[in-house]
């Protein structure tokens, strides 16, 4: 319990850091938003006027303490660009990302790991040669060009070949309830393939292992040998993988939203940027950050449940 | 035709037959068992010595089904109470091993899973075999196990992971596990090499113990002369994959016939004797991808002759129960005694 209370301290400080950090980047980049958001022709006066609401000729130290303890509140600012409040765009936004995230994840963890599975079991036995080999080198052809292949050229190939040739899914949007697949399958195809060679390449490791030797003198078939001897210890570093994954398909999820015209985080950010709406974009990052680190602390857990050597250290 | 075997041959709980493994290699074949006939009395316990990468594992891992590709059995037969296993399917074996015939590995540290408790793989080993055993009694059974082996507060031990046990618990929990169904045969791979000279005694004295208990036979694969004397009834020397010399204990001690047993007895440092004087045999143990055409020991062999280094020499008798592969025991025992 106390290292569950230190890591939450921990995320607290790095979450205000992030804010921090963020803040001042976006007052030392060149350019106001003013000027962005009342077009370059606008007059001086307008201009001061504009500046003066917003607080931002202000000090940055008071700019900071200002935003941080309206954030405390729930209050994030107001859009500049979408003239809303940011904690409402990103409440809409939020499910949208959340659930396109999880079905993601769902076909990156699931697909990676039972192809690394197959592969890995493939490769092992000696029985059916030809076929095995046949299979692990498709797995794994599938693994490499998920890996090597950038996020919005898989969403383009898929939407041209599963939307458009074959009309199976939506093109866009995320209304109907087939509309999470491709996009799911885009965003998590990358981490799928690196999922399935790591779980790949650590069962065949672990199968090498004393211990399954031990299992196997104790009579275990081949079958229970990895189910109950090698996967668990297997997953140890995919689980380490996935963690890290959390975030770079965050950052993956901003290509998908805006090829498949998903309201989401990741859109809005994009948004955020080309208008130079510093409230909205200082939400959205906080609100990934929050996001990353929460995924983080699961995978953190799901790795002291699986390692007992982890755990009673503490 | 039965009957009469059967009152001529002794009772043999295992015996393994010109056996022959091999790894095959990309630069070839590596025969790292090579022809091997071992016979396992009831109640006994045999012991196999040699030098690292002599194949003793190799042959143990051979009768356990456990050799990992590229090696596979070759050829040879081996029985168990008459039963051949060596051509068994995969299926079957599994259901022999960890029941009839259990194996404690070499390295107590990495042959126990890391994420898995003790008591819960020894409890594994009696679920698999004992189907009718409840989850509460295979526990209590394995705590049992505990007990005999000598693990203090056993109750507690169970509930723990590998990396919280000494090596000589773990030892021990591999003990029990090995123990735990009962085996007819016993085969423990270096059992006390990773161990401190203290828990060593006390293990090899636990084993002793559990074979006049259970009544099983032990192979004790070491290469320590010492818990040899101490243990065994029953001696096979290996060389290169091939048994070399095959004696009582005691008979072996006192009438060491083979040049190579004979490195390996003075080999064994001795309390008083100066310790850079410490005798070691000399040269290296040939590659088994280019073994020489003769007798496999000739290029470290005082003894060797030409015909040494031509020919290789089969087991010859020395007395009963004693056989050695060399030509110098060819002739008559009293040459052999001359040598050796
Ligand atoms: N995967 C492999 N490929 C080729 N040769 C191998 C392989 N594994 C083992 N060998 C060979 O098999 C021989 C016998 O090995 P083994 O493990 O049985 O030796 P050992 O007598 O048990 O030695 P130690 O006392 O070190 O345990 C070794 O000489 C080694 O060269
Ligand atoms: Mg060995």
């Amino acid at each position: 319990m106390r290292i569950f209370l230190k890591r939450l301290a921990g995320m607290l400080v790095v979450l205000v850091g992030v804010v921090l950090l963020l803040f001042i980047m976006l007052r030392i980049i060149p350019g106001s938003p003013v000027t962005t958001l009342l077009g370059e022709r606008a007059s001086q006066q307008v201009i001061d006027r504009m500046t003066e609401e917003l607080g931002l000729n202000d000090p940055l130290f008071m700019q900071f303490l200002r935003y941080v303890g309206n954030a405390l509140h729930g209050d994030f600012g107001t859009s500049y660009k979408l003239n809303r409040p940011v904690s409402a765009l990103i409440m809409s936004a939020f499910p949208n990302t959340v659930r396109l995230s999880i079905f993601a994840a769902l076909f990156a963890w699931g697909v990676g790991i039972i192809a690394g599975i197959i592969s890995a079991i493939c490769k092992n036995q000696q029985r059916f040669r030809l076929l095995s080999s046949l299979i692990d080198r498709l797995f794994m052809g599938g693994a490499l060009v998920g890996v090597s292949m950038p996020v919005f050229m898989t969403c383009l190939f898929l939407q041209y070949f599963l939307a458009y040739r074959v009309q199976l899914f939506p093109l866009s949007g995320f209304d109907q309830p087939l509309s999470v697949v491709l996009p799911a399958i885009a965003l998590g195809w990358n981490s799928a393939g690196t999922v399935a060679r790591m779980t790949r390449s650590s069962l065949l490791e672990v199968m090498q292992a004393d211990y399954i030797s031990t299992a196997r003198a104790k009579g275990r078939g081949s079958a229970g040998i990895i189910l109950c001897h090698a996967l668990k210890n297997s997953m140890l570093p995919v689980v380490t993988m996935m963690a890290l994954q959390i975030s770079s398909m965050l950052s993956g999820a901003v290509i998908t939203e805006t090829v498949f015209g998903i309201n989401g985080i990741g859109r809005l950010a994009v948004t955020a940027i080309q208008s130079r709406d510093m409230p909205l974009l200082q939400g959205t990052v906080i609100f990934t950050t929050i996001l990353v680190m929460l995924g983080n602390l699961a995978a953190d857990t799901l790795y002291s449940v699986l390692d007992p050597r982890i755990r009673r250290e503490g | 035709m039965e009957m009469k075997e059967q009152v001529r041959e002794p009772d043999f709980v295992l015996e393994i037959r010109h056996l022959r493994s091999s790894f095959f290699t990309r630069r070839g074949e590596v025969p790292a068992v090579n022809d091997v006939t071992i016979q396992v009395p009831r109640g006994k316990i045999i012991g196999i010595v040699g030098e690292s990468g002599c194949g003793k594992s190799m042959t143990a891992k051979s009768v356990m089904g456990l050799l990992k590709y590229p090696g596979r059995v070759v050829s040879g037969e081996i029985l168990l109470e008459g039963r051949d296993i060596a051509g068994m399917k995969e299926r079957e074996l599994r259901k022999i091993c960890g029941n009839e015939i259990t194996m404690i590995f070499q390295e107590p540290m990495t042959s126990l899973n890391p994420v898995i408790k003790v008591g819960k793989q020894v409890s594994e080993a009696l679920l698999l075999h004992h189907r009718e055993l409840s989850r509460a009694q295979a526990r209590e059974q394995a705590i049992e196990m505990f007990r005999k082996v000598g693990i203090n507060e056993p109750e507690k031990r169970y509930d723990c992971y590998p990396h919280e046990l000494s090596g000589g618990l773990r030892q021990r929990v591999m003990i029990a596990m090995a123990m735990v169904c009962r085996p007819k045969l016993l085969i423990a791979d270096e059992p006390t090499t990773a161990l401190d000279v203290t828990i060593e005694a006390q293990i090899l004295k636990l084993m002793k113990q559990l074979r006049d208990e259970i009544g099983m036979s032990i192979i004790i694969i070491t290469h320590n002369l010492g818990v040899v004397a101490e243990l065994c009834d029953y001696v096979y020397v290996m060389y290169a994959g091939k048994i070399m010399e095959q004696a009582e204990t005691f008979e072996l001690f006192d009438h060491t016939a083979h040049p190579y047993t004979k490195g390996l007895m003075d080999s064994i440092p001795r309390i008083g004797s100066n310790a850079e004087h410490l005798h070691t045999i000399p040269g290296v143990v040939p590659n088994l991808l280019h073994l020489p055409k003769g007798c496999l020991f000739s290029n470290r062999c005082p003894y060797a002759d030409d015909r040494c280094r031509q020919e290789r020499p089969e087991l010859y008798q020395v007395s009963q129960q004693h056989c050695a592969r060399c030509f110098l025991l060819e002739k008559t025992g009293e040459e052999a005694e001359a040598h050796g």
